[in-house]
């Protein structure tokens, strides 16, 4: 049962990864028992499952998600959302208000408005209908201030870090508040513009140079000469 | 029939451009060259300078043509007014159109296309230089934009063009061969399946002679390819990542 | 009843199709019950009319006198034009060409322009200035599949039926007489097109057939048996020894498609 790729070797669409008994995991097709790659990534083995990891994919929803959309639309019951994925979500008005409402539309676009950004959690999401979700839950809704960031969806989990250490410590350095979507939209709230600034440039750095080893370092490196900077600055 | 005042190749096996008859012209891609499109890439070989943008998988606009079940592929080609020797009008020509066609259908069967029911792509072909061969070289090209946008395939495409100049039969036409020549004959290719994907031919050749026209174009496209596979790993310089 | 073909005829037509049978009894390389009638539209200076099983085309052939390109200031002009009528499918729509018509229009010029089928610098007529244009416009009544060979078949019955007209120049001016000479036609060129279902090719498909098709491919051949024109269709792919296969097919049928021209 060979295989043609080992583990973190860069696949392009198409390459034949391996051929007999082996589980077709992420990114990858099946074609006459063998396995081939369909996006451009790393390869991944975990026992019999082979895996891309991909490093160019756009966001597709999936239940449970957190993601940060803007308002497009408002409709006679709800509202349309643009989640930075191919499919639109869907913000049902009986979602958001707590009684049953009168379709009048000035009244939901009083509401939510065209132009405004929420935090939203998915609910469902299935080939035939579009992604529907809530803002019915604690930490969810309208986004009042902060600043928008989007990045590759793929590179969240590199942001977040093993248990949470990347964006740990980026908070703590910034002493900004910081929300994820998995959609590759990030909110950051700060107490001042130029921390708010040194969190989105941590994060471009991120989404830029993941596949450059040593990522962490040179992070951790410039958030410690950008404090040292504004100790500077004080004096 | 206007009689050719030079020969498009000598009595070496020279051509005009100093390639041999089995030789590709020289290939040049950049990948990710444009910040607003989802995937694209930049292509010059020999004298032609296409650009290849892809948008999607995104809502289809209008609505109505949405399919249910799968995406719908929309491939624009469109040749630049000053790409050419006496100027060409921006609006689309019936070559155009044909084009568009014809490019879209050898890009269509590597993508799956049943991934994303109700989504369209849409694929923007732009030639801002021809040097003959430019639907080969667009598909090229666009088959690089679509992988970096991230879309499933089954395979890359790659496209190389084939035909007859004095006689014989020779790879990659550059646009005097092109207008000069005897035939001509683009093929596009899955190379890991090696299915044909684009195929078309004008001029004149017996049986042999398209028959090896067609075995040196499907070489010539698995050139192709390997450039296509350095410069998207180029682009994704596989070092191991720094474990967190 | 909707143009949809049903899964279940799609199943029917790819099984018979594998075993080398076709729903109308047909086998792999039949082409269907054609006729060719010319001579129809007595306005137009050449015409003619194919049934090819249902489907059904005219084309008609304009000559007016008119500049010649630049690069070929000693060659007459030949234009073709297809209209898919909507009154021929419930699947055309009126409006401008669209990228169907624009490339069947292109599939069949290709075949009789790479065959010089006709000798256009017989054409000319003060060269540089004055040429004969030729129009050939296919027109598509009855889409029952195969458009691309009924549309080849009808222009080139056309063109064999086309008669340009005696003139003198006088003064520089173009005087048109009121007798003709046939067109001069050297080439006869045969458009054959293919289906692919599945992993079986088939010739000559009609429209059910046509609507379950992955791959397209169409070859026109000249009286020498060489190949002038080529043009794979569809979004699917074909492997490169069926392409070669499918040459040497389209050989035999354009031999037997050509003795349905009169000339």
């Amino acid at each position: 049962m060979p295989t043609f790729f080992e583990t973190k070797q860069l696949v392009t669409p198409g390459d034949l990864i391996a051929e007999g008994s082996y589980i077709a995991g992420e990114n990858t097709y099946v074609e006459n028992d063998k396995i081939y790659a369909s996006r451009i990534g790393i390869v991944e083995y975990d026992n019999k499952k082979i895996d891309v990891v991909a490093l160019k994919a756009f966001y597709m929803p999936r239940v449970e998600d957190i993601v940060i959309g803007t308002v497009v639309d408002v409709g006679f019951n709800g509202w349309t959302v643009d989640i930075n994925a191919p499919y639109q979500a869907i913000l049902r008005a009986s979602d958001v208000l707590s009684r049953s409402f009168k379709p009048q539309k000035d009244e939901l676009s009083q509401v939510l408005n065209i132009g405004d950004l929420i935090v939203a959690k998915i609910t469902a999401y299935d080939r035939s209908h579009d992604p529907q979700i809530t803002v019915a839950e604690p930490g969810l809704g309208k986004i009042t201030r902060g600043q928008i960031i989007k990045i590759t969806p793929t590179k969240i989990p590199r942001v977040i870090g093993r248990k949470g250490s990347m964006i740990s410590m980026i908070k703590q350095e910034t002493g900004c508040q910081i929300i994820l979507g998995l959609n590759g939209i990030i909110l950051i709230t700060g107490k001042t513009l130029e921390d708010e600034e040194l969190a989105m440039m941590a994060i471009r750095k991120i989404d830029e140079e993941s596949h450059i080893s040593g990522l962490t370092d040179r992070i951790t490196q410039m958030l410690k000469d950008n404090k040292a900077k504004k100790e500077e600055n004080k004096e | 029939m206007s009689q050719k005042s030079e020969k498009l190749i000598d009595k070496k096996g020279i051509r005009l451009d100093g390639r041999k008859h089995d030789e590709l012209r020289s290939i040049k891609v950049d990948i990710g060259v444009l910040s607003n499109a989802d995937g694209s890439a930049y292509i010059e070989q020999g004298k032609n300078k296409i650009l290849a943008a892809v948008f999607g998988p995104r809502e289809m606009h209008p609505k109505h043509l949405a399919l249910s079940e799968r995406m719908v592929l929309r491939c624009r080609y469109h040749m630049a007014p000053f790409s050419v020797q006496e100027r060409k009008s921006p609006a689309p020509s019936r070559r155009e159109v044909e084009l568009s066609k014809v490019i879209r259908e050898a890009l269509e069967p590597s993508i799956f296309m049943e991934y994303y029911p109700r989504t369209g792509i849409d694929v923007f072909i732009e030639v801002l230089q021809a040097d003959g061969s430019t639907r080969c070289a667009s598909i090229t090209a666009a088959a690089l934009a679509l992988a970096d946008a991230g879309i499933p395939m089954r395979d890359l495409v790659s496209a190389c063009s084939a035909g007859k100049v004095d006689g014989t039969i020779v790879l990659d036409l550059m646009d005097t061969e092109d207008k000069m020549g005897e035939a001509d004959v683009p093929v596009a290719l899955m190379p890991n399946s090696n299915v044909i994907t684009l195929l078309q031919m004008d001029g004149n050749l017996t049986q042999e002679e398209f028959e090896k026209a067609i075995s040196l174009a499907v070489e010539g496209c698995k050139k192709v390819y390997a450039i296509q596979k350095e410069v998207l790993k180029a682009k994704y310089v596989s070092v191991k990542e720094a474990e967190e | 009843m909707s143009s949809l073909v049903t899964r279940v005829k799609q199943k029917q037509i790819a099984q018979l199709i594998a075993k080398g049978k076709r729903l109308d009894d047909r086998g792999p390389t039949d082409y269907r019950e054609i006729k060719v009638e010319q001579g129809t539209i007595e306005r137009a200076e050449g015409s003619a009319r194919v049934l090819l099983g249902k489907t059904e085309v005219m084309a008609g052939t304009k000559i007016e006198v008119g500049e010649p390109f630049s690069d070929t200031p000693n060659e007459g002009v030949l234009t073709v034009n297809a209209e898919l009528v909507p009154l021929a499918s419930p699947t055309f729509e009126p409006g401008p060409p669209d990228e169907n018509s624009i490339e069947l229009a292109r599939i069949v010029d290709r075949g009789i322009r790479e065959s010089k089928a006709i000798d256009l610098e017989k054409l000319c007529i003060e060269p540089g200035k004055k040429v004969f244009v030729i129009f050939v416009d296919v027109y598509v009544l009855n889409h029952d599949g195969n458009l691309i060979d009924a549309s080849a078949l009808a222009a080139m019955a056309a063109l064999l039926n086309t008669k340009m007209p005696n003139y003198e120049v006088e003064d520089g001016e173009v005087k048109i007489k009121s007798d003709y000479t046939p067109l001069p036609i050297r080439k006869h060129p045969i458009t054959v097109t293919f289906a692919k279902i599945n992993d079986n090719l088939i010739v000559d498909p009609w429209l059910e057939e046509e609507q379950v098709m992955d791959a397209r491919l169409s070859m026109a051949i000249d009286d020498d048996g060489n190949i002038c024109a080529i043009q794979k269709g569809c979004s699917g792919f074909i492997a490169p020894n069926q392409i070669l296969e499918a040459a040497k097919i389209a050989d035999e049928k354009a031999k037997e498609l050509r003795k349905k021209l009169e000339w």
